[in-house]
């Protein structure tokens, strides 16, 4: 990637392109989905999703495939219709809108770009056909088109074939595409999901620039609870056509509201226990945390590998038997057998801590959720 | 020093003349003289044998053969006809394999056998199904007659053999690559504010323009070369509804070889023509066309 060359070359010419931006960028809009129903033939794919975008938010749609996630982009899009519900364009019914006259700017994961037409076409297409009362001149669709190749870094490439582009620069020219025709909603499907972790890693902090610079209300579809976490504002985690949270990525990473979303965001291992008397046991071992508001009865205890303290002190900790050691950049994983029912719990420790397998350990969470069995069966 | 090991058994592959997906040298002689054989004796002596008959009798007698009344009568309702099925299929292809391809429907994979049809029919059926319809005994005969509209034995009964022989070639071209395509490109243009004929005209139709042109060719080449169906039809009137392959088969059935195979030649020689005119498209445009595969 030559990139982060130009990133600071460019510098001074980006600032330069943020006064210009306000005035030229149409306003950014909210974005109002209220109870969408989508169903396919019998299968339904959304079950009345409800969502609430400001303008000029990053807002991340996450959950596995087929968590309705990408029906729900292409609703906002115009390119699905919903079965039910309402789509609000600044409280505007937009599913009386057209998918051209929404004027959303579209990024697929395979950028979609015109293979016929070089990279300067491609940004100026969305100009180019419009209705002739409202086209630029060819100079002044020439001359935007090489501005917004300018923003997306890519200059100097305007005669290339998308053929002759890397994948990262394909997915620069998309958006640059998209951005032509001042879009009220930028929609962003796994925007990086073909892309090697390394240029994904480039790409995510020079979306983040662009969208600081432009300011459009922008939505992004992953599969990838890093990178949603790490762009967006707000992130709505999804599963099964149903949205599980809506949180910003600290709300969403540290109080997951759901056996799902713990699981679902970041690494973790779960244990079975029991609520008695407000009190946590597990297999009849009295734990030394407390249990919040969960109720008496069966219930899930979720940690994540790196939240824990290794104790000398068995009493009142969880121990286990150390199964399998792994070195995990500077630190070691090690699986243990937990209890008689030899639950699978993974957690992180100093890779200079002396272990052998078969050896017994005890730990204790720092942060930890327990959720009650009734909702862990749910997910 | 395992480098060293296996740098020898690097360097002696090319020396032994063979790597893992050659075959030995005997087996590759056979194989090649086969693939010779069967090209010279099925593609390159007949063709050469249709120029050497048609010059045997010599130039001058060659020229008399395709400038004749009959001859050049013949050729103009072969290009008129080609000059009408050909368009009429490249809209036809288009629709059908644009429907195909970028849409779900009930009954697609019916319309998709449906296409092949006149490739399973034998074209003499294809031919008697119109005589059937529009000939004197057939359905619509007296209806025809009686407002005095001539389809078989005349112009509109040829056209209609002939769209028919040649209906699947383009779409068959075109189905593939167009499902392989997908729809992003178009929702891509759509959602930039193109309307459908402007994403069909600037994005559609340049995506699939080398295999468009492909089908057009090939379409062409057997509009003009189409006999079976079209001598069914066609009544063979001589200057009036006789196409160069049925006029051939008469010059030939009268013993005129001469004639026969100067009008074949002709015949030949337009194949050819299509031919280069494929290959040097495919040489003038050869990065675009490498361009417009999947990137």
């Amino acid at each position: 990637m030559d990139a982060r060359v130009s990133n600071e070359v460019n510098y001074s010419g980006s600032i330069r392109t943020r006064e210009r931006a306000t005035s030229q960028w149409d306003r950014p809009v909210d974005v109002s989905v209220e109870n969408v129903v989508r169903t396919f033939g019998a299968t339904p794919a959304l079950h009345g999703v409800s969502l609430d975008m400001e303008s000029g938010e990053l807002v991340a749609l996450l959950g596995p495939s087929g968590s309705g996630k990408t029906t729900l982009l292409r609703i906002l899009a115009g390119l699905d219709i919903p079965t039910f519900g309402r789509v609000l364009f600044d409280g505007e019914d937009a599913l009386k809108l057209t998918v051209q006259q929404r004027n959303v700017g579209l990024v697929f994961q395979n950028y979609a770009l015109f293979r016929h037409m070089n990279v300067l076409d491609n940004i100026g297409f969305g100009l180019r056909v419009l209705p002739w009362t409202r086209r630029p001149s060819r100079k002044e669709i020439r001359n935007r088109a090489l501005e917004l190749l300018d923003l997306v870094q890519l200059s100097g490439l305007e005669k290339r074939y998308p053929s002759q582009l890397s994948g990262g620069q394909r997915q620069r020219v998309a958006f640059a595409r998209a951005l032509a025709i001042a879009p009220r909603v930028l929609l962003l499907d796994e925007p990086f999901g073909a892309l090697d972790s390394k240029v994904r890693r480039d790409l995510r902090r020079w979306l983040l620039e662009i969208h600081n610079k432009t300011g459009h209300t922008t939505v992004f579809v992953t599969h990838d609870q890093e990178e949603a976490l790490e762009l967006a504002d707000r992130v709505v985690v999804m599963s099964e056509g149903r949205i599980e949270q809506i949180g910003t990525p600290d709300e969403i990473y540290d109080a997951p509201n759901s056996p799902f979303v713990f699981s679902f965001i970041g690494e973790s291992s779960a244990l079975p226990v029991r609520v008695e008397h407000g009190k946590i046991w597990l297999d009849g071992k009295l734990l030394d945390l407390a249990p919040g508001d969960v109720p008496d009865g069966p219930a899930q205890l979720f940690l994540r590998p790196h939240d824990v303290d290794v104790v000398d002190n068995e009493s009142g900790a969880i121990s286990g038997e150390v199964k399998v050691l792994r070195r995990h950049a500077g630190l070691r994983r090690v699986d243990l057998d937990v209890g008689s029912e030899q639950n699978r719990v993974e957690i992180e420790l100093p890779a200079d801590l002396d272990l052998n397998p078969a050896r017994s350990i005890a730990f204790r969470p720092r942060r930890y959720r327990l959720y009650p069995s009734s909702q862990a069966l749910d997910s | 020093m395992a480098d060293a090991a296996i740098a020898p058994l690097l360097v002696s592959q090319p020396s032994s003349g063979s790597s893992v997906t050659t075959e030995r040298y005997p087996v590759r002689i056979i194989l090649v003289a086969t693939a010779v054989v069967f090209l010279v004796l099925f593609l390159l002596l007949p063709l050469a044998a249709v120029f050497v008959e048609a010059f045997r009798a010599g130039l001058s007698a060659y020229f008399a053969a395709i400038t004749e009344s009959d001859a050049v009568a013949a050729i103009r309702l072969t290009l008129l006809v080609a000059a009408i099925a050909v368009p009429a299929n490249i809209v036809f292809g288009l629709a059908a394999s644009w429907a195909i391809a970028k849409f779900e429907f009930k009954g697609k994979s019916v319309l998709n056998t449906l296409i092949d049809l006149p490739f399973s029919v034998s074209p003499v059926i294809s031919g008697l199904i119109y005589v059937l319809l529009f000939g004197a005994q057939g359905y619509f005969g007296h209806y025809l007659e009686s407002h005095n509209i001539q389809i078989i034995f005349a112009l509109p009964g040829i056209v209609l053999a002939t769209i028919f022989a040649t209906f699947p070639f383009v779409a068959r071209e075109l189905v593939p690559l167009m499902q392989e395509q997908g729809t992003q490109d178009e929702e891509a243009a759509l959602s930039l504010g193109a309307s459908g004929w402007q994403t069909f005209f600037r994005v559609t139709l340049p995506n699939i323009r080398w295999a468009l042109l492909y089908g057009v060719v090939l379409c062409n080449a057997r509009a003009m070369g189409e006999f079976g169906a079209v001598s069914v039809v066609s009544g063979h009137i001589r200057g009036k509804t006789n196409t160069m392959p049925l006029h051939v088969e008469i010059l030939y059935n009268e013993y005129n070889f001469a004639a026969a195979f100067a009008v074949a030649s002709l015949l030949a020689l337009l194949a050819l023509v299509t031919l280069l005119i494929k290959i040097s498209l495919e040489w003038r445009y050869a990065d675009q066309i490498a361009a417009s595969r999947r990137h």
